[in-house]
């Protein structure tokens, strides 16, 4: 049986950002967001069919500013949070002031720079037009010439914590908690009055010497939601959301930065961290000295890491050497024996083959290395519908949907 | 008589017959007998009729042949030959017949003769055996009486016999009482005298009787006296045995007295153990004991071997000499006896042994092992089954293995030793400031320092095998210590763990690169691939020769070694690559990451940071070339520097750059990159790397300058941002493409790297390539 070929959409611009439609179990979706400096950017919808292997896309106009980062609400399909670049606008102010001299130009730039000309990075969280929601599926050309704008909902106003490195909501919540990570601070907001409010509830920052900036930050779906793992130039920290307080850290998880982490969805205590040492690492946190796995298969920085939903053996991950690998990390997995069968009704023989079945040293292994992309891979996500299928989002604007080889889908399965 | 007559002539007149005349019948008769034998024999009638005439026996016309027939031999006759010849034939035939019948009558004459006088015999006999019937009856009649005469007397002489016998008896029994009354004042005599054999031989002979009749007072107070004596000399001997001087030339005579006056078995054990507690021992266990310098092993074994080995030697000589009768028995105990000593010698010696084993010199070890060994197997024979040669071998073999063991690790103190002082000297000139021993000469130390190591190593082993050693020529010295020992555990083991040592270089936590020097890295890089390509299967081959490996062990075959010396070898270059790029890398990080790029200045100079890259470059350069070969470059036009660039500057780079200024193309600029990569080849950054400068060096700037793109593109820059950028990427590209196999590879990493800083400034102007130019010029 061949696998269905892998499925490209181009965008016309940068992009960094990707998120599934959290909210939506039945439909493909998928959320990227833009960057350009000198354009209107963009959220993109994508709407994977899998059954006729085609995409219908929507676009939304993102005035705000490129977008660094985007994440769904898990409660609400229409709801989302970005962070983005709030440019000034230098151009603007080159324009016109370009009738005057050179250097009088060159002084007032050096000005306005030195004042407020910075760039910051912003989070607000959006509401998406209601008949986008579910997805639309006329022609894509209809849609493109009529771009529609996003509601700003309400801004997490960022002025006195820096740069907003990401968003996480809550998962598995109402849609009422959102976590962001600004430069050294780590804020747990309240969304209030349908999401048209946001109250800081707590916020709790990192001191050290030098200038400490979060990379990167996951919440936990485990231990009823009460903690949220964040990483820092090469250190990993878990937080307690309750006190806000530090529950463990791993410094020195990696040589180099740490990029992403993700957490296991069926094991609690497991994580996966990766980073500017081109490797992967699997942490059990209650053990923080020594990585419990580590794969270096990418030749360049690891971007993204994210566990398959469902089957937490599938660990997919995207790096800068442009490939996306996902591997099978059987071993350390919640199935490290394969699909328990634990019915009472099946007969002897099925008993007797799934005996040998686990018998099988199931080995941890690389299933595919995805070379669509020609450039770094900056995202890589599972769809929230089909754990069977993921996309990866390169820098210049390729989306590639992939999906799980069917002959080790159904090894899973069966 | 008559009949006998009468059968001469008849069988005479059937040949002569006259062939004229023949009756028609007895032919006929005789020819059916003749048939009947024939079909007896198997011939057939008509088979012999039917034969043509010749020398054959059934030819008719043959007159001696059997189956003659005188009609056809007289119809051959007249129908063939002449009338004369039938007359001659006539004639001669006469001729026949009648000298036939002559002889038949001679014949007939002389055996008539032979008859008579045979019967005239034989009538005499019988009267001869007639007289002699009759004298035997008579002798007959005589022995009989004589018979009777003889029975008569024996039964007179009888009771006189008996008698006489009785009295001898009594004379002998009184004899042996008296004998045994005197014996106490014998035995004292003999006591006195000192004839101790002879009293010994006294006591024997009586024992038996008074042991039987002990129960009669008189012979019980005999008995008595007896013991007490005999005490008494078992006393003196035994005091003479313990405190001889002579003891052990004496002891064989005073042990057979001995042996013979006591109770057997236990005595054995008494006086083997009476020996057995040589002295030798105990002044071996003084020697060993606390006194600090303690004797050279050699004169220590010699001690042993003299002394406790010799001394046993005699034992066992006098012992085997005395109780051979003992049979099975007696060796067993005299082996065990044997072994419980020679356990105490072993562990004496071992001790010593073991105070030797922190030297370095197997000389001298060697030679005492020798002398012990040697030693050791004249008791071997004398006792085999206490197993002494086997346990002084296997301890020979134990030394032999913990001096392998020990070789291996002074091996290996010997190699962290060297890279202790590579590391020092490394760290040294920074320190001095001054020009320290070039990599190349601390490379050529190391590896010239590592190999006499191991050849004195293998010579100090050497010895064990050397042919004038009396154990060299056991099966584990031929076999197991030349290939599993020193080959596999000594030489392998010592390349392995110098591999794994290098290894751990690789997997050292402190990623950040202040753990190892990279220098260091380089060096064993280079170490570990001159082993591969020469030295391993030099060293190995030096092994083989000096130690014949013959066996069926398998061993490393050389291949996998240099496998493994090259895999290392690999590894640690790209670790090397690795830390340098991710110096650099932190460089060109720290610069991009530190700076306001949106309110930067228009550049005029080149940063600093960048000067320091190419330094750093440059210095690498100069570091590696020390050790590795200069490497292939991708063939390219001889004048590619200057000119090349400005090409590319001009043209290629405004031909990317233009699209952005006019808002009405959007899609261009990713359009155009999107081409450009689809006719170049991926980079692989961190791809391992090949051994020569060119390919460490590309891969150290590969690496460092992905990342440099990749912070590029994490950062926002204004006009002049964009221009420093510029200024910075040309000033690399001038100094960086001479170190790469591929100078594509940094155009277009730069290219990249101006491209996405252009993506990410709002306000895209880049500065005229000539600026550039001048600007990098100057700085």
């Amino acid at each position: 049986m061949e696998d269905d070929a892998p499925v490209i959409y181009g965008l016309e611009f940068q992009a960094r950002a990707l998120t599934p439609q959290t909210a939506e179990t039945d439909a493909i979706r998928f959320l990227v967001g833009t960057q350009s400096l000198k354009y209107d950017n963009q959220i993109h919808i994508i709407d994977f069919d899998d059954e006729n292997n085609i995409i219908n896309k929507n676009v939304l106009l993102h005035q705000a500013g490129e977008i660094w980062h985007i994440s769904a609400s898990p409660a609400d399909r229409g709801v989302l949070a970005t962070c983005y670049n709030r440019t000034f606008c230098c151009v603007l102010s080159l324009d016109s002031f370009g009738a005057l001299g050179k250097s009088a130009a060159q002084l007032f730039i050096a000005l306005a720079t030195s004042s407020d000309s910075k760039v910051l990075t912003c989070a607000a969280v959006w509401r998406m037009p209601k008949e986008l929601e579910s997805g639309s599926h006329e022609s894509p050309d209809d849609s493109s010439s009529t771009a529609q704008t996003l509601e700003l909902l309400c801004h997490l106003d960022n002025t006195a914590h820096g740069n907003m490195a990401c968003v996480v909501w809550e998962p598995m919540g109402d849609g009422k908690k959102i976590i962001s990570l600004a430069d050294n601070h780590i804020l747990l907001w309240d969304l209030q009055e349908s999401s048209s409010q946001a109250v800081l509830a707590s916020s709790a920052s990192l001191e050290g010497k030098g200038q400490l900036k979060f990379t990167s930050g996951r919440w936990s779906p485990h231990h009823n939601c009460t903690q949220v793992a964040t990483a820092n130039d090469t250190t990993l920290r878990g937080w307690d959301t309750r006190s806000m307080s530090q529950i463990y850290c791993i410094e020195n998880a990696h040589g180099q930065l740490v990029r992403d982490l993700d957490f296991n969805p069926n094991k609690q205590y497991y994580l996966a961290s990766c980073g500017d040492d081109c490797k992967v690492k699997f942490w059990d946190t209650r053990n923080v000295t020594e990585p419990v796995k580590t794969l270096e298969e990418h030749s360049h920085w690891v971007w993204n890491v994210r566990y398959n939903h469902s089957h937490d053996q599938l660990v997919l991950t995207g790096s800068s050497d442009s490939r996306v690998i996902l591997s099978n990390m059987v071993s350390i997995s919640s199935e490290p024996f394969g699909h328990l069968v634990d019915d009472d009704d099946i007969s002897d023989q099925e008993d007797h083959r799934s005996e040998e079945k686990s018998k099988e040293p199931l080995q941890d292994n690389v299933i595919a290395t995805y070379e669509e992309h020609e450039d770094s891979v900056y995202a890589v996500d599972w769809s929230s519908a089909d754990p069977w299928l993921f996309a990866s989002l390169s820098y210049d604007g390729r989306l590639v949907i992939n999906r799980v080889p069917r002959a080790l889908k159904y090894h899973i399965l069966l | 008589m008559a009949a006998a007559a009468a059968a001469g002539p008849s069988p005479g007149s059937g040949p002569g017959d006259s062939p004229e005349g023949p009756e028609g019948e007895a032919p006929e008769r005789r020819r059916k007998a003749h048939g009947m034998l024939k079909l007896y024999y198997g011939l057939s009638e008509g088979e012999a009729a039917g034969r043509p005439a010749g020398p054959d026996p059934l030819d008719p016309t043959d007159l001696n042949g059997a189956h003659f027939d005188p009609e056809v031999y007289l119809d051959k006759l007249r129908r063939e030959c002449p009338l004369a010849q039938l007359m001659d034939s006539e004639t001669d035939m006469v001729r026949q017949i009648r000298a036939l019948d002559s002889d038949m009558q001679t014949l007939v004459y002389e055996n008539y003769n032979k008859f008579i006088s045979a019967t005239d015999t034989i009538r005499k006999m019988k009267n001869d055996f007639r007289k002699m019937e009759d004298e035997m009856d008579r002798l007959a009649t005589n022995m009989a009486v004589i018979t009777d005469f003889s029975a008569r007397i024996s039964a007179t002489l009888q009771d006189r016999h008996e008698r006489i016998t009785k009295l001898a008896g009594v004379h002998a029994l009184l004899r042996k009482l008296q004998f045994l009354f005197e014996l106490p004042s014998r035995l004292t005599k003999c006591v006195e005298l000192g004839a101790y054999g002879q009293a010994v031989r006294y006591q024997g002979r009586a024992q038996a009787v008074l042991q039987q009749y002990q129960h009669l007072p008189s012979f019980r107070a005999i008995q008595d006296d007896c013991r007490v004596i005999t005490a008494r000399l078992a006393q003196q001997l035994r005091q003479r045995f313990r405190c001889g001087p002579s003891a052990l030339t004496q002891a064989p005579i005073c042990a057979r007295l001995l042996a013979v006056a006591l109770p057997c078995v236990c005595f054995c054990v008494e006086l083997l153990l009476a020996l057995g507690e040589p002295k030798e021992l105990r002044s071996l266990e003084a020697e060993l004991g606390p006194s600090p310098p303690a004797p050279d092993v050699l004169e220590f074994t010699d001690h042993g071997g003299s002394g406790f080995v010799g001394g046993l030697c005699q034992v066992a000589a006098a012992y085997q000499e005395l109780f051979a009768a003992q049979g099975p028995a007696g060796a067993e105990k005299l082996a065990a006896f044997a072994r419980e000593l020679g356990s105490r010698y072993f562990a004496l010696v071992e001790r010593r042994l073991a105070q030797e084993q922190g030297g370095g010199d197997n000389s001298l070890l060697v030679r005492a092992l020798d002398r012990f060994h040697r030693r050791l197997r004249a008791p071997g024979a004398l006792l085999a089954a206490a197993g002494l040669a086997d346990a002084a071998t296997e301890i020979v073999e134990r030394v032999a293995r913990e001096r392998l063991g020990h070789h291996l690790q002074g091996l290996r103190a010997a190699f962290l030793g060297c890279l202790t002082d590579v590391r020092q000297a490394l760290a040294a000139p920074r320190v001095a400031g001054k020009e320290g021993p070039g990599l190349a000469e601390l490379l050529a130390n190391v590896a010239s320092s590592i190999l006499s190591h191991i050849k004195a190593s293998l010579a100090a082993v050497h010895l064990f095998t050397a042919k004038e050693v009396s154990f060299s020529n056991k099966p584990y010295f031929r076999g197991e210590f030349c290939s599993q020992g020193v080959r596999e555990g000594l030489i392998v083991g010592f390349i392995r763990s110098m591999c794994q040592t290098a290894q751990s270089f690789c997997d050292s936590p402190g990623e950040k690169g202040g753990a190892t020097p990279p220098a260091l890295l380089l060096l064993l890089s280079r170490l570990c691939l001159d082993y591969e390509t020469a030295t391993i299967s030099y060293i190995l081959t030096l092994t083989d020769e000096q130690f014949l490996v013959q066996d069926q062990f398998p061993v490393t075959p050389v291949s996998t070694l240099c496998a493994e010396a090259r895999e290392t070898a690999r590894r640690l270059l790209t670790h090397y690559v690795k830390v340098q790029g991710l110096v650099i890398s932190q460089m060109l990080r720290k610069s991009v990451e530190t700076r306001d790029w949106l309110s930067t200045l228009e550049p005029r100079n080149v940063r600093a940071v960048m000067k320091r890259v190419v330094e750093d470059t440059t210095a690498i350069d100069v570091q590696v070339g020390l050790l590795y070969e200069e490497g292939v470059r991708k063939a390219q036009s001889s004048d590619s520097s200057k000119r090349t660039f400005s090409v590319y500057s001009s043209s290629r780079q405004q031909g990317r750059y233009a699209p952005s200024y006019t808002p009405s193309a959007p899609m261009d600029t990713n359009l155009l990159s999107n081409i450009q990569k689809l006719f170049s080849e991926r980079i692989d950054v961190f791809s391992p790397v090949e051994f020569n400068k060119v390919s460490v060096l590309t891969g150290i700037i590969k690496i460092s300058l992905k990342t440099l793109l990749e912070c590029v593109r994490l950062r926002t820059f204004g006009r002049f941002g964009l221009q420093q950028v510029q200024v910075d990427c040309h000033f690399l590209q001038l100094y960086l493409w001479r170190f790469v196999a591929d100078e594509e590879l940094v155009h277009l990493l730069l290219d990249e790297v101006v491209a996405s800083a252009a993506l990410r400034c709002p306000d895209p102007v880049p500065m005229e390539p000539s600026v550039v130019e001048v600007i990098c010029e100057r700085g």
